[in-house]
C-alpha cells in the first residue's frame, strides 16, 4: 500500500510537483506517466526517500517516508532513473553489496542474488566490471539489485528508456511475471504509452506536477475521440457525406488520398454496424473495415497540452 | 548501524578496485623516504630517532590526503550512484562513518608500510621504540583530521578537483594557524587567547607534542572531536543538498 497526501516539491520558483496525492493497492501495477519534467521522477525521489518534500507526506506499507525512512526503504525496491550502480564493481560483487545492505547473509543472501540473477539473465556478466556492460545489461544490473530482497513495492523509474525492442520486451515480461499472482505494488514511470497498455493495470498521467488522469488503460482510451471509432480502407474514394449523417457520427476525417476514412463515434455509441451496412448499401469496395479502441496517445497528448478530450 | 561495517567494506574494496590505490601508495611511500632522508638529513643529524620522518607528514597529507578524499562523495553525486545509496536502509551516520573509516584504514595501511623505516633506524642506532610507535599513531590520527575535512569538501560539490582544492585550503589553515608567521601577524594586537585558540588549533601544534612520543589526553580529544565535527558537517551537508 502506497498513499502519496497533498506531495509537493519546489525547486526555487518552479513547482515540480503540486499538491499529489493518490493510493495505489496491492497487486496493481501503476503506469506513472507524463511529459518529461512533469515530475514523475521528483516524485519517486520523494516517494523512496532520497528528496524531501516541501509539502504533504507520503507512506509505504504503513511506514512514513519521512519519519521511518529506513523501515519504508526496507519495504521497497528502487530502479533510480538511468539505472546507477557502482561501475567499478564487478555484478556479482555489487549485488551481494546490496543483498547485504538489505540485511541477507549466508546461503539465504547466495539464493536470492542466484534468484534475481536468473530472473534478469545475468548468468554471463556476473564476473564483469559494471562500467564494461552494455546500458541494455547496466539497466538489467539495476532491476537485479531492486528485486534481490523481494520487495513488497517495486519502484522503476523509466526501467525500458534507452533499451532495444528485444530488451524493452524482456523488461516488460519480467514485470509481468513479479506482478502475477501476487500482492506486490509495481510503479513504473514512462513516457512510453504502449508500455502502459502492455504492463499495468493502472495509469496516472501527470502533467506540471499535477494529477490530470487516473484509470485502468482501457478507462483512459475511452476517453479518445477515436474510441469506437471505426476505419475503413476503400478501394476507390467515396463521398462521405452519407457516413456523416448516419446517427452516433461526430466527423469523418479523410486521408490525403482519400482512401481511408475514420469515423468518430458520439461518446457512448457503437457505430461499427451502421457503418457497414452503409458501406454494403453504397456498395463501397472495402479493403479494410475496423473499429479503434481508442487512441492512448491521443488522450495523452490532449490531457497534457492542456486540451480538453 | 548494522550496515556500517557493509559500507566500510565496500568503501575500502573500492579503494583496491582501481590502481588508485597503488599509485597513492607507491607515491606516499616514495615521497615519504625523499623528504626523510634527502630533506629532513635522517642520516646527517646522526640521532636514532625518526623525528626527521615525522616532520614532514603535516606537509605531505596536505596534497595526498585531499586525493584520497575527494572521491567519497563527490563521485557518488557524479555518478548518481548517491541516490541509489540513499534509498538503501542505510542510516546517514552509517554511509558517513564508513566511508570515513575506510578512507582511514586505507591511509593507515600506506602509513604501516613505512616500517622500513622503523627497520632502518633500529638497525643503525638504538631508537625509543614507544615514541616512534606514538608518532605513528599522532601522524594517523592527524591523517584522520585531514580525511574528515576532506569528506566534508566532498560532500560540498560533484566535482572532484573543486572538492580537492577545498580540501586543500581549509587544510592548509588548520595547519599553518600554529605557524609563527601566522602567529606574529596577530601577536601586538589581537589578545593573547586569540593566539592561544588559532595555535590549539593547528595539527602541526598538537602533532609535535605526539610524535615527540608525548601522548595527551588532551591532544588525542582534539583529533577525535576535530573529525566528529567535520563529519557531522559532512552528514548535514549531504542532508541539505542531497540532489544536486
Amino acid at each position: 500500500m502506497i498513499s502519496i497526501n497533498s506531495l509537493t516539491k519546489r525547486f526555487g520558483d518552479h513547482v515540480a510537483v503540486d499538491n499529489l496525492s493518490f493510493d495505489v493497492k496491492p497487486g496493481e501495477v501503476l503506469g506513472f506517466l507524463g511529459p518529461n519534467g512533469a515530475g514523475k521522477s521528483t516524485t519517486m525521489k520523494m516517494l523512496t526517500g532520497f528528496l524531501t518534500p516541501d509539502g504533504g507526506s507520503a507512506s509505504v506499507c504503513g511506514f512514513d517516508i519521512q519519519t521511518q525512512t529506513l523501515l519504508a526503504q526496507q519495504k521497497m525496491g528502487y530502479l533510480p532513473e538511468g539505472a546507477p550502480c557502482y561501475g567499478d564493481m564487478r555484478v556479482k560483487g555489487f549485488l551481494e553489496f546490496i543483498a547485504s545492505v538489505r540485511g541477507l547473509a549466508g546461503a539465504e543472501r547466495q539464493r536470492q542474488v542466484q534468484r534475481a540473477v536468473e530472473q534478469v539473465e545475468l548468468q554471463d556478466v556476473l564476473g564483469q566490471r559494471i562500467e564494461t556492460l552494455s546500458k541494455g545489461f547496466k539497466r538489467r544490473v539495476g532491476l537485479a539489485q531492486a528485486i534481490l530482497h523481494d520487495p513488497q513495492v517495486l519502484i522503476l523509474d523509466e526501467p525500458t528508456d534507452g533499451l532495444d525492442p528485444n530488451q524493452k520486451h524482456q523488461v516488460r515480461r519480467l514485470i509481468q511475471q513479479l506482478a502475477e499472482g501476487s500482492n506486490k505494488i509495481v510503479v513504473i514511470s514512462t513516457h512510453i504509452l504502449e508500455e502502459v497498455s502492455a504492463v499495468c493495470s493502472r495509469a496516472v498521467i501527470i502533467g506540471k506536477g499535477r494529477l490530470l488522469a487516473d484509470g485502468t488503460p482501457d478507462e483512459l482510451e475511452a476517453r479518445s475521440r477515436y474510441h469506437q471509432a471505426v476505419t475503413l480502407s476503400l478501394a476507390a474514394p467515396a463521398d462521405s457525406a452519407a457516413l456523416e449523417s448516419l446517427p452516433g457520427v461526430v466527423a469523418v476525417e479523410r486521408s490525403a488520398d482519400g482512401l481511408a476514412l475514420t469515423v468518430l463515434a458520439k461518446p457512448g455509441e457503437v457505430i461499427f454496424p451502421a457503418v457497414g451496412q452503409l458501406a454494403r448499401e453504397q456498395q463501397w469496395q472495402v479493403n479494410e473495415l475496423s473499429v479503434e479502441r481508442g487512441r492512448l496517445d491521443d488522450v495523452f497528448r490532449s490531457l497534457t497540452s492542456g486540451e480538453s478530450v | 548501524m548494522n550496515n556500517l561495517g557493509v559500507i566500510f567494506r565496500r568503501e575500502l574494496g573500492s579503494y583496491f578496485a582501481t590502481p588508485l590505490a597503488y599509485i597513492f601508495i607507491v607515491i606516499f611511500l616514495v615521497m615519504a623516504s625523499l623528504f626523510t632522508f634527502d630533506v629532513g638529513g635522517f642520516y646527517e643529524a646522526g640521532q636514532a630517532d625518526l623525528i626527521a620522518f615525522f616532520n614532514f607528514h603535516a606537509g605531505l597529507y596536505l596534497f595526498l590526503i585531499p586525493a584520497v578524499a575527494m572521491r567519497l562523495w563527490a563521485e557518488e553525486r557524479k555518478s548518481g550512484t548517491i541516490e541509489l545509496l540513499m534509498t538503501l536502509p542505510v542510516s546517514r551516520a552509517a554511509m558517513v562513518l564508513g566511508k570515513f573509516l575506510a578512507a582511514w584504514v586505507f591511509v593507515g595501511i600506506a602509513l604501516l608500510l613505512t616500517f622500513p623505516m622503523v627497520l632502518t633506524v633500529n638497525y643503525l642506532g638504538s631508537p625509543d621504540n614507544g615514541a616512534i610507535l606514538t608518532g605513528y599513531i599522532g601522524s594517523w590520527l592527524m591523517a584522520g583530521g585531514y580525511l574528515a575535512i576532506g569528506s566534508c569538501m566532498s560532500a560540498l560539490t560533484k566535482n572532484q578537483v573543486i572538492a580537492f582544492i577545498l580540501s586543500v585550503v581549509v587544510c592548509f589553515l588548520f595547519v599553518v594557524s600554529g605557524v609563527s608567521m601566522v602567529q606574529n601577524a596577530f601577536s601586538g594586537w589581537a589578545p593573547q587567547w586569540v593566539l592561544d585558540t588559532l595555535a590549539s588549533f593547528s595539527f602541526l601544534t598538537r602533532f609535535e607534542a605526539i610524535s615527540k612520543g608525548v601522548l595527551d589526553l588532551r591532544d588525542l580529544l582534539y583529533f577525535f572531536s576535530l573529525m566528529g565535527a567535520w563529519l557531522l558537517a559532512t552528514a548535514v551537508v549531504i542532508d541539505l543538498k542531497k540532489a544536486d
